[in-house]
């Protein structure tokens, strides 16, 4: 069921909910929080909508959704309850805000919010410079930012890593769920040795193979190269150095993973990228500080850029001594040959210059990213 | 694999991290009785949604054993269609074709060392192709009956042997048994083989997130803890109520009856859970120790005649439907004594819960279908209003609704509104499945996954079955010289003596 109610007041926006939920029974109990979606009134607005609904499935909760509209036009708010099968195990309540109302969001939510439980804050595309001092980001307590779908993911995650406060979290960490479980239990098993370098490869513009380096080198406390893939979506590949030869995953096509271990058959592993909706219920599953979000984030700053391994060197347990190149060079070449590099890790001290690269500025669709 | 774990310590894994899931190490599951229905239904599509979050190993491998002529190629299309038709998550070509590459059949019986030596050669090439390192879980969805010869074969084939690099473990299903003696025997048969350890009881009741979240509910929270015992319970009620009838399960059913196939097992278990003592912790090893000690301290209470119920159902109408009378039933000895109906009472002899009764019921073809505990609480010592005012006051009650619609429900007073002063029953919900568990994973998914973790929490050991067995064994013992149950229509809640075996103390079932 959808209601819609043209140029109204939060108040009377909150009698219509007491009467639909009077008249349709108890649909609005049982709820464990609030989420506001923060957008432009564009057509982002529905896919994140369907994302929340979907969401809601695990977390049922209120979502309000912000959609600021023409900051030109006369003050107005425009809002609609959508309840019922509209809404899956949620009750959708869309602000659109006209005029100098846009910039006053926060006074429109308070009222909304449902008493006592935890407020999320989500913004689906374009973040605010720092989210915790936003109107919107004090209001909650968790604030779920997605640097992949900004204008630039890589200057995103930057400004991520400068405005960091504690409930901070970012959707291109989460998309890396996978891959870091894949890793860590890699690490589970025989040899026990340690981890003497890594590279990480993806995609030029991809803030989560940033993350991952960022949380591996954190982690393992070792130098970790950053490659850019010339083909793949996202992550692409992490290759771990040890002594008794490498471990190496690879997703060529953004859908299944080859693990391949010294010593063991290469082994497939389904990989896919994750969507939207996915990654919002892992999020909402816990509204503590993510520390090692934390971690990952300032660690990255330090990743070095570099070339990718070679493809054979890593399948060959025989080329278990080469160590891909860790130079720290900005000639790191988008195309990386098929050689063996030969070179010893270099990267002891790790590059203070800043991973973000001027051509990433290429790409501004916003794109499921890891 | 152990020894060497706890030297090393995993510098991926921080214990703050919460998001990183346990994922198996590398291994295979065996399946017994793979044309079953459980594991079509159940077993196959839980593997694939399990797959499909990420959860399974990579180069995990799936062998099927049964009589069929099957090539891996046609087990695969089994597999496949059991994915599509009952898989909880979306499919995905890219996680099949994966699986897929994973999946092997032998084909023989039970009595074919030949088959066994073939599976043995099949489990060890997986190790070699697909890396499984060793590590096996043969689940045995096959009748009890056959455990004996299986698990001899899985001996004799070096299958079941383990050592500190591989592990390999045993899944079996119930009946565990269908008396004390006969469960001692079946629980010698299996650790014959493997070690108690490795035997991985499947109770599905345990896996599901309600059954979980009693021990949440209990241990988490101040507001219920002290109020659960015997100064403020009054008796305990667990239903576990079926509408359907029992066609087309005769072969396994008639004989055994509803307290040897649900009372054993599940209601106890849900009891054992909803009266133990906090764990000292959550390590399942604690978890065990507090289940073995209330079951230990668990009677039925006599005499039989008047604390139990047993009833059968007959033909009639129910919801919409002419349905047949159990003894109508194909495959029924048409003089069949079997219960579709029971219903026993019991004390548990602790300080916690000294006096209070604990009726379980369960039963087929009964008003709906619903499985809960209602723990109900004592009427208030003294009530300050006049007698007319609370005449219509229950007692009040906290009802954990288990399946379906997950949730927990409250009774309690409240004025009715008006100028007078009059209380009446009112209830609260928190609907549990209308919340988190929408999308949560299937009792299976969860219970495969601790398996291949090696994770017992969930998993009832060796002690707990003899000693339910030794609950509810005088109970049986009473009934098989009572001669035929007693019968009852379809879609009621069962049996006279049901209502009579609470009216005797003056208390009476919940309508679930």
């Amino acid at each position: 069921m959808i209601i819609d109610l043209p140029s109204t007041t939060t108040s009377q926006v909150n009698s219509k909910l007491v009467e639909v939920r009077e008249q349709g029974g108890a649909v609005a109990l049982g709820r464990v929080l609030t989420l506001v979606i923060v957008t432009d009134d564009g057509t982002k607005t529905e896919e994140a909508i369907a994302a929340a609904n979907e969401a809601s499935r695990e977390h049922p909760c209120r979502v309000i959704v912000l959609a600021k509209g023409a900051r030109k036009a006369a003050a107005r708010l425009d809002a609609q309850i959508r309840v019922g099968g509209d809404a899956g195990a949620s009750e959708v309540i869309v602000l659109r805000l006209y005029g100098p109302l846009a910039e006053q969001a926060a006074s429109c939510t308070v009222p909304l919010l449902l008493p006592d439980a935890p407020v999320v804050a989500w913004w689906p595309s374009e973040a605010p410079e720092v989210p915790a001092e936003d109107p919107i980001g004090q209001l909650a307590a968790r604030r779920i930012t997605d640097s992949a779908a900004e204008k630039n993911p890589i200057k995103a995650l930057d400004q991520r890593r400068k405005s960091y406060a504690e409930g901070d979290t970012d959707l291109a960490w989460t998309r890396l769920t996978n891959w870091r479980a894949q890793l860590a239990s890699a690490l589970d098993l025989p040899p026990f040795e340690k981890i003497t370098s890594a590279t990480v490869v993806g995609e030029s513009d991809s803030p989560s193979t940033e993350l991952l380096a960022g949380w591996l080198a954190w982690s393992l406390k070792i130098p970790v190269t950053r490659a850019k893939a010339t083909s793949g979506e996202g992550i692409v590949q992490v290759y771990l150095e040890r002594r008794s030869g490498p471990v190496e995953l690879v997703r060529p096509d953004g859908k299944t993973g080859t693990l391949t271990q010294a010593g063991q058959p290469e082994r497939r592993i389904a990989l896919q990228r994750r969507t939207v909706r996915d990654c919002l219920s892992e999020e909402l599953r816990r509204l503590d500080p993510d520390e090692i979000y934390e971690a990952a984030l300032k660690a990255a700053a330090k990743v070095v850029k570099g070339r990718a391994p070679s493809a054979k060197s890593a399948a060959k347990p025989a080329a278990a001594k080469a160590a891909p190149k860790a130079a720290a060079s900005k000639a790191a070449a988008p195309k990386a040959k098929a050689k063996a590099p030969a070179d010893k890790p270099a990267a002891d001290k790790p590059d203070t210059a800043k991973p973000a690269r001027k051509a990433a500025a290429k790409k501004v669709t916003a794109k499921a990213d890891s | 694999m152990t020894s060497g774990l706890r030297a090393w310590r995993n510098p991926l894994r921080d214990e703050r991290d919460k998001r990183l899931p346990r994922i198996a190490g590398p291994c295979g599951l065996v399946i017994f009785g793979v044309t079953g229905d459980l594991s079509r239904k159940k077993l196959m599509p839980a593997i694939y949604d399990l797959a499909n979050r990420g959860l399974l190993p990579p180069g995990f491998a799936l062998t099927g054993f049964a009589r069929r002529d099957w090539a891996n190629e046609d087990f695969g299309e089994v597999v496949h269609q059991a994915i599509k038709d009952h898989a909880r998550t979306p499919y995905r070509p890219e996680v099949w074709a994966q699986l897929s590459e994973g999946i092997r059949f032998v084909q023989g019986t039970f009595d074919d060392d030949n088959a066994f030596d073939e599976l043995a050669r099949t489990v060890r090439e997986l190790d070699e192709q697909r890396g499984t390192g060793g590590n096996h879980a043969f689940y045995l969805s096959i009748p009890p009956g056959a455990f004996p010869v299986v698990t001899k074969q899985l001996a004799r084939s070096g299958l079941a042997a383990q050592d500190s690099e591989q592990w390999r473990r045993v899944v079996i299903e119930k009946p565990f048994g269908h008396d004390l003696r006969s469960a001692k025997e079946l629980n010698n048969v299996v650790n014959d083989v493997f070690p108690e350890e490795s035997v991985f009881r499947i109770d599905h009741y345990l896996g599901k997130e309600t059954v979980q979240n009693i021990l949440a509910l209990r241990f988490a929270n101040q507001l219920f803890e002290p109020i659960w015992n015997a100064n403020y319970v009054d008796h305990v009620q667990i239903t576990m109520a079926e509408d359907i009838g029992l066609g087309g399960r005769a072969g396994y059913y008639d004989g055994i009856g509803a307290a040897r196939d649900v009372i054993q097992n599940h209601l106890l278990q849900l009891l054992a859970l909803t009266a133990m003592e906090e764990p000292v912790s959550f390590h399942p090893r604690a978890l065990r120790a507090e289940k073995v000690k209330v079951l230990s301290a668990t009677r039925a209470q006599g005499p039989f005649d008047e604390t139990t119920s047993r009833g059968q159902y007959t033909g009639g109408w129910q919801g919409g439907q002419k349905v047949p009378g159990l003894l109508e039933e194909g495959g029924f000895a048409p003089d069949s004594i079997t219960e579709t109906y029971a219903g026993i009472t019991l004390e548990v002899n602790t300080r916690r819960w000294a006096g209070v009764p604990f009726y379980l019921r369960h039963g087929k073809r009964l008003g709906r279908k619903v499985t809960e505990i209602a723990v109900v609480f004592k009427r208030a010592p003294h009530l300050p209003f006049d007698s007319t005012a609370t005449e219509e006051l229950g007692e009040n009650a906290l009802v954990i609704r288990v399946q379906p619609d997950e949730g927990v429900t409250m009774r309690f007073g409240s004025k009715v509104p008006g100028n007078t002063m009059e209380v009446r029953d009112v209830t609260m919900d928190f609907g549990y499945g209308h919340a988190f568990t929408e999308s949560s994973p299937e009792a299976y998914e969860r219970l495969i996954l601790d398996v291949l973790l090696g994770e017992p929490s969930l998993f009832p050991m060796n002690e707990e079955v003899e000693l339910s067995w030794q609950i509810l064994d005088p109970v049986l013992k009473h009934w098989e010289s009572q001669g035929a149950p007693e019968p009852y229509a379809p879609g009621s809640w069962g049996p006279p003596s049901a209502d009579a075996m609470l009216a005797r103390t003056g208390r009476h079932w919940r309508r679930p």
